[in-house]
């Protein structure tokens, strides 16, 4: 298959948008299709200071490579799980983060001084970084003394597997952590594949609440709470798979070992199997879905939940006293006076 | 002709397309990208006898 732009050889087909692309001009295509969906759906400006969760995977290097070359001052933060069994999955997850980061930082500056493509002359000023990325490295067994397999277990939370207190360990740090360091707003890597994999379980079960709540962006609702974006959100995970190739991107190809035979995984391959059949089946969807909430489908379940700050952290909370994050981790057992910075003993 | 797929091996007839060969597989195109020599290509490319095939499966790692 030939790329439409040029001629060369393709190196995505992508048959919901009757598109193929070699390389270089696929490289281009991500870059501006992530901008769009950005300024579509009011993500954030070039202004505002992003911070990019990051697990070594391939949409987070990805989305924060993407990021970057677009001129958005985006940081990383990288949670370490302590899930080192029976593959060395947090270790592996944070090197690769790291040796992504040295070679932003090496290309950026090899870019500034020769540009290697028409594609990099053209638009040297948004290829090469005008912001130095910060990683931030935040280990969960460091500061709370426990692997979150170990905390799972101790609590007996998630019925033998770690992915419910991985969730609630995450998206509370993900939160607090932006907040505290100053960030306009929390991106995260979730493409379409994700999306639609929480929308059609969320279907099956018609969890209307959560309808009703699922955007590309959740808004920084009220104190306490950082905005959130997936400026993924309408890629597909090949073509972000796609992009890490392309790019060179050394991300970590090995599931989490407790995500193995998952749900979310079924449903996803449920999902291939119709696009496969009904190319563009996954975007539609996806969009549609959207459509429909941006016209009020799922307004009457959208329920303003009661929410006040934690007793010991701060934290908006729905449960009385202590929000679950410091009931998990007995943060009571640690002196923590309100508003200590996350992490501080 | 050989195809490996998370790192595992399978004997394939050599001169058909490789969304074919992933369907003999057992795979759906839509979850793995073909590199053929190092190189990433579409799945419509004929795989030919000698060239080293690589499935990589699109669903991978954390995020």
């Amino acid at each position: 298959m030939r790329c439409r732009k040029c001629g060369t050889n393709a190196v995505i087909n992508m048959r919901h948008h009757k598109l193929s692309l070699c390389a270089e001009h696929y490289e281009e295509w991500v870059l501006a299709q992530t901008d769009r969906a950005i300024e579509k759906y009011k993500m954030f400006t070039r202004d505002e200071r992003v911070l990019v969760a990051v697990s070594g995977g391939k949409d987070s290097l990805s989305l924060w490579d993407v990021l970057l070359r677009l001129g958005y001052q985006a940081d990383g933060l990288y949670i370490g799980l302590g899930i080192n069994e029976p593959l060395p999955y947090s270790d592996v997850s944070l090197e690769k983060t790291r040796a992504f980061l040295s070679s932003v930082i090496v290309r950026s500056e090899a870019t500034k001084q020769s540009p290697s493509s028409d594609l990099e002359i053209a638009s040297q000023k948004t290829l090469a970084m005008t912001h130095t990325p910060t990683l931030h490295v935040y280990d969960i067994p460091q500061t709370y003394g426990k692997t979150i397999p170990e905390i799972a277990r101790a609590k007996m939370r998630g019925q033998g597997r770690p992915c419910a207190a991985c969730g609630l360990t995450k998206r509370y740090v993900m939160n607090r952590l932006a907040l505290e360091k100053g960030y306009a707003v929390l991106a995260t890597g979730h493409n379409l594949d994700d999306e639609i994999a929480v929308l059609f379980q969320n279907t099956l079960r018609w969890q209307t609440g959560y309808l009703a709540r699922q955007a590309p962006v959740l808004p920084a609702s009220r104190e306490g709470l950082v905005k959130k974006v997936k400026p993924f959100c309408r890629f597909y995970e090949r073509e972000s798979a796609t992009y890490a190739l392309v790019r060179g991107i050394e991300y970590i190809y090995d599931e989490c070992p407790h995500a193995v035979g998952n749900l979310t995984n079924f449903y996803k391959t449920l999902l291939n199997r119709l696009e496969t059949e009904s190319p563009g089946a996954k975007l539609s969807y996806y969009l549609e879905f959207l459509r429909a909430r941006g016209e009020g489908a799922f307004e009457q379940f959208n329920k303003v939940e009661e929410l006040h700050a934690c007793e010991l952290c701060g934290q908006p909370t729905s449960a009385p006293g202590r929000c679950a994050f410091c009931r998990m981790w007995d943060i009571s057992a640690i002196v923590q006076p309100l508003h200590r910075p996350l992490g501080q003993v | 002709m050989q195809i490996t797929y998370r790192d595992k091996k399978y004997e394939l007839k050599a001169n058909i397309t490789a969304r074919d060969a992933i369907k003999k597989i057992g795979l759906d195109p839509e979850s793995v990208l073909v590199v053929v020599n190092g190189k990433l290509v579409t799945d419509d490319v004929v795989l030919r006898e000698g060239g080293e095939v690589k499935l990589v499966a699109v669903v991978s790692g954390g995020m």
